[in-house]
């Protein structure tokens, strides 16, 4: 349904101009993330999935462009707490990267946390006080409303005592504590959509269970969308209501979760199912690796980009016609020459 | 960077479309990367190309001198101005091919009662190249007495950057000094390295105590102020010393304090690489200390040496200057930029010979020239990104 | 030692503590207790998994065993070639030399771990040389064996390690542990700075490579699923102490302890059918330099009582050679994977 659309993204190309050649980091890339539903963005290194997360944001710098295509956040105004039919569609490709609608847009509409939280938490201010900042940005708050917020951000993340926590400094938290205190940063001013780039990888795997499931217990809380980008299989299995696989830059399979894990279409996402080891079935057998190496960005392999890994591959064919796109009729996407009769 | 060949074994490799392309980025030493790197920095290479130029003069400045430095060419013309030098001559028939100065003629100011020079546009005095003049040995091994330039009668006097208040040919000079100048940097340099890389590492590996230990005598000479410390050592050296004595004595004394800033340079490198894996690895193949220090950590950091080395030398230069300029350095018959500078300390001097002060230039054309250099070399010492 | 179980090597009572240094002399106000008092043995031919979060001591204690620490306590009994039993952690670097050989080790991180300086032909062989193995002409020859047996071309022996992706460099940090023909071999989380689909690739090597070298493994690892597809054995430690310890297919079906039964419900499994009612630990790891009393798992374990706060639990057998420390292992009946077999 239309309405459920949030960010609908189309042809996106970023392009890094670098001294070595242009490395085509998002190369056409199309897919939409519904409202108040969590999205996958899967992919192995040099994929482009966290380039085409800070597109959305136009925080691509140079030498770094965004050359083509289209994000699309379908607005929608609220009054008095009910959302109206009334949506504006703004094409934030469009918009100038430092230009103040970009930033009314991000951390408002759309916010984002990271991988490495001490990156992105400054040393020198008071969690509280970073909190606030973005809430001051964006609202009419005052500064005493601001704090208000701020503490019940923390404690809504999870964070006990949260008055007293609120004038910690970032250095004084541990790894998940500091994540918790980005995620509150980041939904302090209400987004409809949350960005989260590799945001448990960094972190323990007991630690990672909980912040997934505070993610999981905010989006029922506050309806926020999620864009989840994550190397990790079992994480997009354990959250993700779709899927988007990608490969050098473009997108290869689009699904819903179940049915990519449970019926893979294109020859790369099954070989990566393949490939992982599963906890409960690993005795069973040998791991299939994907054989070869993800390419260099500077030498993309002609006609398909996974071709010279494909154990499908077709000679003559997938070696020299780069592949479309292809639209299945249930809906999901696949970009390989085996599924061109069903699309 | 990564060869778009792969270099496992695999079934899909044995497929005939994977070619070869030996990208030679990947046997690219460190030096060649670093050599790729740093010829994108423009200023770094200009740096580098003023600084090979300056040093071939320190090296063939007899060759480029039309005069011997210490010598008095004619002690009429003290303080006489500079003398252009022209390539084309105006004569009534057109214009000729011919390299001259123009003479001086003596110009009385019955106010000031002063005598001055002032250059005649009629006198023509013949400027030759290659031409013969006074003896010397080229690089101190071909005797020859060849010069670049040169008047075409040797009687004549050519001043091309003027006279200094003995009638001595300050172009001339300010080549000489080039040599003592330079060379004083580099064999400063070459002192503190040993004493740099040998305390600095001793502080970086082994740490604790002794690391500081190293590094609070490192901040307590730095913190004295330079020009006084100088002073002090240089007015205790003995006056009966000979200039060879007293130019080793020099170094040494403005040695002592840049092993300072590449102790620092080492130690940090040390400090870093200590926590690699790959050092690990060496200890765990069974290398000892010493080898691991040479073959593997020494490889690491070298390049980042060359870069402080070439970053300390216009310091030395600069201190050099100094000294001398205050008298406290070097001392004539010894010629270097600033004991040339020395002669233009007073107002009086500067007012009616400002001639006198293009050693200043030199010297900061020089330290200009190699802090470019340095600095291109620093940035491209890491020519890993990491 | 008692070498009914054909043990290589058994650490006893082993402890690693880093001191906590203040002030401008340095003095020792604390002290880290990274690996505190772990016992445990491998058998010849096996791969143990020692598996933990971070500041557990896993890392720690590998690095112990190829005494690239010294430990602070404890032995580490090791059988040579001849049969003879050692205790590597009281010898010094020169009769250490020769053990070096035989006990070698892998590293996680690819770029760190090969000096970007040298050439693969220097980095593989600098061991043989180190060691006077080879030199000259014969020292390329068993290099370019060495990279064929990983799975690399030999030609590629001049090039630099940035000309290779990530998982060709644990392949030539993989043939430099090899170049001494060692018995055992600590893969320090070996696999984990890899991309997932190349993950597989290494997993793969390593087990062939045991296969043809009978090489004895300890492999040390965060992600429990890459364990249980590796290791025979499995340990799991928790703040520098030891927890648990079974055969994989015991302990993940299984488990005794339970950290162990948190551990194995955090970790997501790669199917959303199988999203099912998690543990989710209350708090964070402890710090090692400020551990709880009693049973360190105690502030954050949902069984715990009385005895767990004040007792800290012994490591003991309770059959199988199951060994566990906790002091209620033999009442809790924990959750394993066993229930994720079944659904699918």
């Amino acid at each position: 349904m239309p309405d459920d659309i949030l960010i609908d993204i189309k042809g996106l190309k970023t392009y890094f101009f670098l001294d070595e050649g242009t490395v085509k980091a998002v190369d056409g890339v199309d897919f939409t993330v519904k409202r108040s539903k969590t999205l996958g963005l899967v992919g192995e290194s040099g994929c482009g999935k966290s380039v085409t997360a800070f597109s959305i944001l136009q925080l691509v710098s140079p030498p770094g462009k965004i050359v083509e295509g289209q994000v699309l956040l379908h607005r929608r105004a609220s009054q008095n707490g009910s959302l109206s039919q009334a949506t504006e569609i703004i094409d934030i490709a469009a918009l100038d990267a430092g230009s103040r609608r970009v930033r009314d847009i991000r951390g408002k509409e759309i916010s984002m946390i990271f991988q490495e939280p001490m990156a992105s938490l400054s040393m020198m201010h008071k969690v509280g006080d970073q909190i606030v900042e973005g809430i001051l940005l964006h609202t009419d708050m005052t500064k005493e409303q601001a704090r208000a917020r701020a503490i019940e951000m923390l404690g809504l993340v999870g964070i006990p005592q949260p008055e007293l926590r609120v004038d910690d400094y970032a250095f004084n938290l541990s790894g998940g504590m500091r994540q918790r205190v980005m995620i509150a940063m980041a939904l302090s001013c209400n987004p409809s959509l949350l960005i989260a780039d590799e945001p448990t990888t960094a972190l323990d795997v007991t630690t990672q269970a909980q912040i997934l499931e505070l993610m999981l217990s905010l989006q029922q809380e506050f309806g926020m969308a999620i864009m989840m980008i994550t190397h990790d299989l079992g994480v997009i299995a354990e959250i993700c209501d779709e899927v988007v696989v990608m490969y050098l830059g473009e997108v290869v399979e689009r699904a819903d979760v179940d049915s990519l894990f449970h019926d893979p279409k294109h020859p790369y996402t099954q070989a990566l199912l393949k490939s992982i080891p599963r906890l409960g079935f690993s005795r069973q057998g040998r791991l299939d690796p994907i054989e070869g190496f993800v390419p260099d960005p500077y030498n993309r392999p002609a006609g398909c980009p996974f071709h010279p890994r494909c154990t499908q591959m077709i000679p003559g064919k997938c070696d020299s016609d780069h592949p479309d796109l292809i639209i299945l009729p249930d809906g999901r996407a696949v970009r390989c020459v085996l599924y061109e009769k069903e699309g | 960077m990564t060869t778009d060949a792969p270099a496992t074994l695999t079934p899909q490799t044995a497929n005939p479309k994977f070619e070869e392309t030996v990208s030679s980025v990947s046997v690219a030493s460190q030096w060649q990367l670093m050599w790729w790197k740093f010829r994108r920095h423009k200023l770094a290479m200009a740096g580098g190309v003023v600084t090979i130029i300056i040093y071939l003069i320190a090296l063939f400045t007899e060759f480029l001198s039309p005069w011997p430095g210490h010598v008095t060419i004619s002690a009429n013309h003290t303080y006489a101005p500079p003398q252009p030098l022209h390539l084309f001559l105006q004569t009534p028939e057109g214009t000729r091919f011919l390299p001259h100065v123009n003479g001086y003629k003596i110009e009385i100011d019955r106010e000031a009662l002063r005598r001055s020079f002032v250059v005649d546009e009629e006198a023509v005095v013949e400027v030759g190249f290659f031409v013969e003049s006074w003896d010397y040995e080229l690089l101190g091994l071909f005797p020859t007495n060849i010069h670049l330039i040169g008047p075409k009668n040797p009687a004549e006097p050519m001043y091309l950057l003027g006279a200094d208040k003995q009638g001595r040919d300050l172009f001339s000079r300010l080549i000489s000094g080039t040599r003592v100048s330079m060379s004083i940097g580099l064999v400063g340099v070459a002192v503190s390295f040993v004493l740099g890389i040998l305390l600095g590492g001793i502080s970086g590996f082994y740490g604790g105590t002794i690391d500081n230990i190293i590094q609070r005598v490192i901040e307590f000479i730095r913190s004295i102020p330079t020009i006084p410390l100088w002073m002090g050592l240089a007015a205790a050296l003995p006056q009966t010393w000979s200039s060879l004595q007293i130019y080793f004595a020099i170094t040494i004394i403005l040695a002592l304090r840049a092993w300072t800033g590449l102790a620092r340079v080492v130690r940090g490198r040390f400090l870093s690489l200590r926590t690699e894996d790959f050092v690990l690895a060496a200890r765990l193949d069974g290398s000892s200390e010493l080898r691991t220090i040479w073959k593997h950590m020494v490889p690491s950091f070298f390049s980042h040496i060359i870069a402080s080395l070439t970053l300390a030398v216009p310091g030395i230069i600069l201190a050099e200057t100094a000294l001398s300029f205050l008298g406290l350095g070097l001392r004539p018959p010894v010629i270097s930029w600033g004991v040339l500078l020395q002669e233009a300390q007073n107002i009086r001097t500067v007012a009616t010979a400002p001639w006198l002060l293009i050693p200043g230039l030199a010297v900061v054309v020089a330290v200009l020239a190699m802090n470019f250099l340095g600095d291109g070399l620093r940035d491209a010492a890491d020519p890993y990104n990491r | 030692m008692n070498n009914d179980n054909n043990a290589l090597l058994e650490v006893k009572g082993l402890k690693k503590h880093f001191p906590i240094n203040r002030g401008f002399f340095q003095r020792e106000v604390g002290r880290v207790k990274a690996v505190d008092e772990v016992s445990f043995f491998v058998k010849s031919g096996e791969t143990l998994g020692l598996v933990g979060e971070s500041g557990c001591g896993k890392t720690t204690t590998g690095r112990c065993i190829v005494r690239a620490y010294e430990p602070t306590a404890g032995q580490i009994n090791y059988v040579n070639h001849r049969g003879q039993q050692v205790d590597l952690a009281r010898l010094d670097n020169r009769e250490l030399k020769p053990y070096r050989r035989e006990l070698r080790m892998i590293f996680q991180d690819p770029h760190s771990s090969l000096n970007p300086r040298m050439t693969v032909l220097d980095i593989v062989g600098d061991p043989l040389k180190v060691n006077k193995i080879a030199s000259g002409k014969e020292l390329e020859d068993r290099v370019a064996t060495l990279l064929r047996r990983v799975g690399l071309r030999p030609e590629f022996m001049r090039r630099y390690p940035h000309a290779f992706s990530g998982g060709q460099r644990q392949r030539i940090g993989v043939a430099r542990a090899l170049a001494l023909d060692p018995r055992l071999v600590v893969a320090d989380e070996a696999v984990s700075a890899l991309d997932v689909s190349v993950q597989a690739q290494i997993l793969n090597l390593l087990k062939d490579l045991q296969a043809e070298f009978n090489l004895t493994y300890i492999f040390i690892a965060h992600d429990l699923s890459v364990v249980e597809y590796i290791a025979d054995r499995v340990a799991v430690m928790y703040v520098g102490k030891l927890v648990e310890l079974a055969e994989t297919e015991e302990l993940f079906n299984n488990p005794k302890h339970p950290y162990t039964e948190a551990l194995l419900s955090a970790v997501p499994k790669p199917d959303p059918r199988l999203r099912s009612q998690r543990i989710i630990l209350e708090g964070d790891v402890p710090d090692p330099a400020n551990p709880p009393s009693g049973c360190y798992f105690h502030p954050r374990c949902r069984y715990a009582k009385d005895r767990c706060v004040t007792e800290t639990p012994e490591l003991r057998d309770i059959g199988g050679g199951h060994t566990v420390s906790c002091h209620y292992a033999e009442e809790l009946s924990l959750r394993g994977i066993s229930a994720l077999v079944q659904t699918s």
